[in-house]
């Protein structure tokens, strides 16, 4: 049951073969045995789960066409604000927030019938690679505890490979979706920019957070994202389109589809291992009948120093709101209310947070707004230029998702710089506003998970989902799960 | 350029985040740090090219001037550090 698909789930719920309610007790035993090893979850509520999951057997929701989802269980990232459960975004900041209203997305699932079975460490504010920056400590990756999962959606990464959860929500502003999916041996995807609401979803930087669904195939994420996406009044960025069914294309064959393979992506940078592994996938696609050819993303170089400049300008003004008057935390002891916000914010916020809020008041600051901030702007056009080109002569892009397999805890946690190159091919995607996914295509340097990205042009979701999904009909990587924890 | 130490404290005291002066020499290395990654942009020729603030053009929906909100005053000061009959409280501010 744990290995199980959404459908396969879906389909024994149905059958009456399993309730929601053991359903969700079977994911809640399995966390309370594994999760002190792994720091996934960092908030669970027995009660809660268990009431919703009655509510959802009871609902007649199981079963139901229009209910697919209804009673299987998922965990949530802990940026989403959850009604009535602490809701953290891995900071002490919201140490003990309990958020009084619910996030779009955790409407939507819970609309579905899905349920929630606790909240999942992260980077803090979703600023990191690693999920070293987390007040409530690292998440370790599930294939190797002495590696970091990735980041920020550490703890949703750890959670599924570790079979504690069958799919979970995650947010991607620079790759947190995608890199932790490929280091810890998933399947993830960052829809469209504007695709799912970011109501409810704790801001770091507005115009490069999208939501999306991470799950262990391109089939669940398809499913899931079916029932995260759509309009949302309340986000002013969300798009009014018709809604779409990401799994219509799944079974359509590849042959005729064009690969963009971009040369900047298989240059220098990449290590061996990594790259061996993204060249075998490359040549299964090929024997699956698609083609590939060369394109150039010529400003991709800059992609990490412009988004550098943009994310922390945006988070700085984001995390202003974090002043110890209306919610979070406040120091225990201040002087004047100037002081009150400078103790709250130096002691609630941890090293990497305030390091980017400094940087982006520094890039906004009078006198160096143009050269900076304004500067970064004009190359973000130039990044999302190359892609459109790119896109005439091809219908997806692939490459690695992560130039390599997951780090030993530390190896770069000394070096900010270094760890934001973690994220060097995922970057420019959430800048020029694309879709991106990645999903597991082998294993490399210590047996440790590889990823394949899919960068789709907009709107190209469904054709992603039906590239990634012929693909795991063909290999099981994707149903690969760590040994020591069947 | 680099940062000196009165540029770090100028930011911190923009940024409402106290600095102790151990932390101010060690934040101003990796600020420097990563000032000097981002340095490169200033080599890319920009010239007439419009700023792209946002991942896709859109303009701001309008909606009917109506109350949408309920009053959600108790629940939202629930989670405040520290409240007094439905007002937020701070140290004083005028004298």
């Amino acid at each position: 049951m744990i290995n199980s698909s959404l459908r396969k789930l879906s389909a024994a719920l149905a059958a009456r073969k399993i309730s929601a309610t053991e359903l969700a007790t079977l994911f809640l035993d399995r966390i309370e045995k594994l999760n002190p090893g792994l720091n996934a979850y960092i908030t669970l509520d027995r009660a809660k789960t268990l009431a919703q999951a009655q509510a959802a057997d009871a609902s007649g929701k199981v079963g139901a066409q229009d209910t697919p989802l209804a009673g299987i269980p998922l965990a949530h990232k802990d940026i989403f604000c959850t009604k009535g459960w602490r809701t953290s975004c891995g900071s002490r900041m919201l140490e003990n927030f309990v958020a009084p209203y619910d996030a779009h997305v955790v409407e939507k699932l819970a609309a579905a019938g899905m349920v929630t079975l606790g909240k999942l460490n992260m980077d803090e504010f979703a600023m990191g690679s690693s999920n070293e920056s987390s007040y409530f400590g690292p998440v370790k990756n599930p294939w190797d505890t002495a590696r970091v999962p990735g980041g920020s959606s550490g703890g949703s990464a750890a959670a599924i490979a570790a079979r504690l959860a069958p799919v979970a929500t995650g947010t991607d502003t620079g790759g947190s979706i995608r890199q932790p999916a490929a280091l810890c041996g998933l399947t993830g995807l960052k829809p469209t920019y504007g695709v799912v609401s970011r109501y409810g979803m704790i801001a770091f930087a507005s115009s490069l957070d999208q939501a999306g669904p991470m799950a262990k195939s391109a089939e669940d994420c398809a499913l899931l994202l079916n029932a995260m996406a759509g309009f949302d009044p309340r986000d002013s960025t969300s798009l009014e389109r018709p809604a779409e069914d990401y799994a219509r294309d799944l079974e359509q064959p590849l042959a005729g589809l064009r690969i963009g393979l971009p040369k900047e992506f298989f240059g220098a940078g990449m290590d061996a291992d990594v790259r061996a592994v993204v060249d075998a996938a490359l040549a299964e696609y090929r024997r699956l009948g698609a083609t590939t050819v060369e394109v150039s993303l010529p400003n991709s170089g800059l992609s990490v120093p412009a988004y550098y400049v943009i994310a922390p300008a945006e988070a700085s003004s984001n995390l202003s709101r974090f002043d110890g008057v209306r919610y979070g935390y406040r120091a225990p002891e201040y002087g004047d209310l100037n002081d009150m916000y400078s103790k709250s914010r130096a002691q609630g916020f941890g090293a990497e947070v305030k390091r980017r809020i400094l940087i982006g008041t520094y890039v906004l600051s009078h006198g160096y707004y143009d050269a900076y901030y304004l500067k970064a702007q004009k190359i973000r056009r130039l990044i999302a230029a190359d892609f459109q080109r790119a896109f005439e002569n091809c219908d997806v892009i692939m490459g690695p998702t992560s130039p390599s397999v997951a780090f030993a805890f530390g190896a770069k946690s000394a070096d900010p710089v270094q760890m934001y190159l973690s994220d060097i091919y995922t970057i420019s995607t959430n800048l020029a506003g694309l879709p991106g996914m990645s999903l597991p295509c082998g294993f490399g340097a210590h047996d440790m998970p590889v990823g394949l990205q899919i960068i789709g042009s907009w709107f190209g979701e469904a054709k992603m989902l039906q590239a990634a999904h012929q693909y795991q009909k063909v290999t099981d990587w994707h149903t690969r799960m760590p040994e020591n924890l069947k | 350029m680099s940062l000196t130490p009165e540029d770090v404290s100028r930011i911190a005291l923009l940024s409402r985040i106290e600095l102790s002066p151990a932390e101010r020499e060690a934040t101003r290395e990796q600020l420097n740090g990563i000032l000097g990654f981002i340095e490169q942009l200033q080599a890319v020729d920009t010239a007439g090219i419009e700023p792209m603030a946002h991942a896709v053009d859109v303009v701001q929906r309008l909606r009917p001037d109506v109350v949408t909100e309920t009053d959600r005053r108790a629940e939202f000061q629930a989670v405040a550090p520290e409240t007094e009959a439905g007002l937020y409280l701070v140290p004083k501010v005028i004298e």
